[in-house]
């Protein structure tokens, strides 16, 4: 269920490896041969045990790491031109939102640094706190808000401009099951409405199984790509999560996991 | 309104009214026990020549109080700078934050009389230049902290819009140092005024108030030095209160939390 998009690559990453401290005592091979195609509109998901170099796979993607070898490319361009034309928005796990800056201030922050009017500025990002389901609290300052409503404050920021790529790194890791879950909904729903690309990095098979068109499961030191889960569960809802083809998909990821942690 | 009104009584009910019975107190003790004046004066023989001595009293305020607010002024704008330059310059930070740490461990005020020394005592500068190297270091070192002590996503986030580093220290790192900048400015306002009594102990014109204190005591008007001690108490405690304001006005993020607005579940720690 890819949204309707022309078949356009979103993500290339041709032959990736990536080393920490090159040479040095400490060096660490965190990532090793990793190949990977994100079709435009797709949503994947990474996941894996702790220090199979998942959140460093995002973090080439953003250019935000130099790859050792190997090559990432972002709609036909390099991670680099791609990070200068702030072709992503990007969500961490603590939503990174700035104290200082009330909600709407957040959320416009990129638009500031890419020079946009007073006015566009307000008209985007009162639409974004639409999106988010925020109106009522734009004028609060981050820390007023729950944890839940300050991770939508930082995805409406990371789609304010609308990048055509959403990289996640944990976002919903820190917060409640309730929330989270609710989450995850709210996350589909725009992900439909802006039809962007997602790269979802997650610890928990459950929300990859719920979220995902695709599941990457990495292994461990170095990390290595060792299985691509498809799941078409079709259109999501709450009841998706009582669903015997969700449990299945979910029960398949948490397989190859197991593998993985088997010292596969 | 009325619940900030109130909110502001009930915050300050207590320490007047501990304030106030102390007060009392120490008159009834002074007084029932018979301490002699010279040992501890009563308050209202302090009040009386608080009055009687008044305009000896104002311009000695207004004599230390523009050496310690000069030297505040002074000493926080260059402790800005440096960690401005520092934070820049990694080189710079490498060198001197040693440097600082071992100068901040000196007692500065035991440099007053090589001050008094090299710049003179009738002037000013002398006793300025104590209250400037006391300001100094506890801004730069805090501003310098609040400078670099940025969480790593914040810096990865203004990374992935492409932000120049000058853009960063502008939208992030400065704003991140207000509120370290103004720990360190409530501890100097009125650290500034002891450091420049202090200094004015080692000599200097006899018209600024630690001086007024160190005569008065010599001539055993242990009131008038009294006298002499709560108006120095009364300036730090004023310049510790601008300091507040300022702290207040220009983090407006903070009262808000403080208010309680809408309730917190605190996303970060």
């Amino acid at each position: 269920m890819s949204n309707p998009v022309p078949a356009e690559k979103a993500v290339v990453i041709d032959g990736v490896a990536k080393v920490f401290n090159e040479g040095g005592d400490s060096e660490v091979a965190a990532l090793s041969g990793i190949d990977l195609t994100v079709e435009a509109g797709e949503f994947i998901s990474l996941i894996g045990p702790s220090g199979c170099g998942k959140s460093t796979l995002l973090r080439l993607v953003g250019d935000l790491l130099a790859p050792t070898t190997g090559a990432v490319t972002v709609f036909g361009k390099s991670a680099h031109e791609a990070r200068l034309d702030q072709d992503y928005g990007m969500v961490f796990q603590h939503s990174g939102l700035f104290d200082w800056r009330r909600v709407l201030a957040n959320i416009e922050l990129p638009l500031e640094l890419r020079g946009w009017s007073r006015d566009e500025r307000s008209a985007r990002s009162a639409e974004m706190l639409g999106l988010v389901r925020l109106e009522d609290f734009g004028g609060h300052y981050p820390r007023q808000l729950s944890g839940g409503m300050q991770q939508r404050v930082s995805i409406a920021r990371a789609l304010s401009f609308q990048p055509k790529l959403l990289l996640m790194d944990e976002p919903f890791g820190a917060l409640d099951e309730m929330t989270r879950e609710h989450m995850q909904l709210e996350l589909l729903r725009i992900w439909r409405e802006t039809q962007t690309t997602v790269v979802f990095v997650t610890h928990s098979v459950p929300e990859s199984a719920f979220l995902s068109n695709r599941v990457v499961v990495l292994s461990p030191r170095p990390g290595r790509i060792h299985s691509v889960v498809d799941v078409d569960l079709g259109d999501r809802s709450d009841d998706t999560r009582q669903d015997p083809a969700f449990f299945e998909k979910a029960t398949e990821i948490r397989e190859a996991l197991r593998a993985v942690e088997g010292g596969g | 309104m009325v619940r900030r009104l109130r909110g502001r009584a009930s915050v300050l009910g207590p320490p007047i009214t501990v304030g106030v019975v102390g007060l009392l107190l120490w008159e009834a003790v002074v007084k029932g026990f018979g301490i002699r004046e010279f040992l501890l004066p009563r308050p209202t023989s302090i009040v009386e020549e608080l009055a009687d001595n008044w305009p000896v009293l104002r311009h000695a305020i207004w004599e230390t109080g523009w050496i310690a607010v000069s030297g505040l002024l002074i000493g926080i704008m260059a402790g800005v700078a440096l960690a401005f330059l520092t934070t820049r310059f990694r080189t710079l930070e490498e060198g001197l934050t040693p440097l600082a740490v071992v100068v901040n461990a000196t007692p500065i005020v035991a440099l007053a009389p090589i001050f008094n020394a090299w710049f003179g005592i009738t002037g000013t500068l002398s006793n300025q230049s104590v209250v400037i190297a006391v300001v100094f270091f506890p801004v730069f070192i805090n501003t310098s902290r609040g400078l670099t002590a940025v969480h790593p996503d914040e810096i990865e986030l203004m990374h992935s819009y492409a932000a120049s580093k000058w853009t960063i220290f502008r939208e992030v790192r400065v704003p991140n140092a207000l509120p370290f900048f103004a720990n360190s400015l409530r501890l100097v306002a009125p650290l500034s005024v002891i450091a420049a009594i202090v200094a004015e102990y080692f000599g200097g014109p006899q018209d600024r108030i630690g001086n007024v204190i160190t005569s008065n005591v010599a001539f055993v008007r242990y009131d008038v030095a009294w006298a002499a001690i709560g108006v120095a108490s009364a300036l730090g405690l004023g310049l510790f209160a601008i300091a507040l304001l300022v702290e207040r006005a220009s983090m407006p993020w903070r009262s808000a939390m403080a208010e309680g607005e809408f309730t917190t579940t605190p996303g970060r720690e």
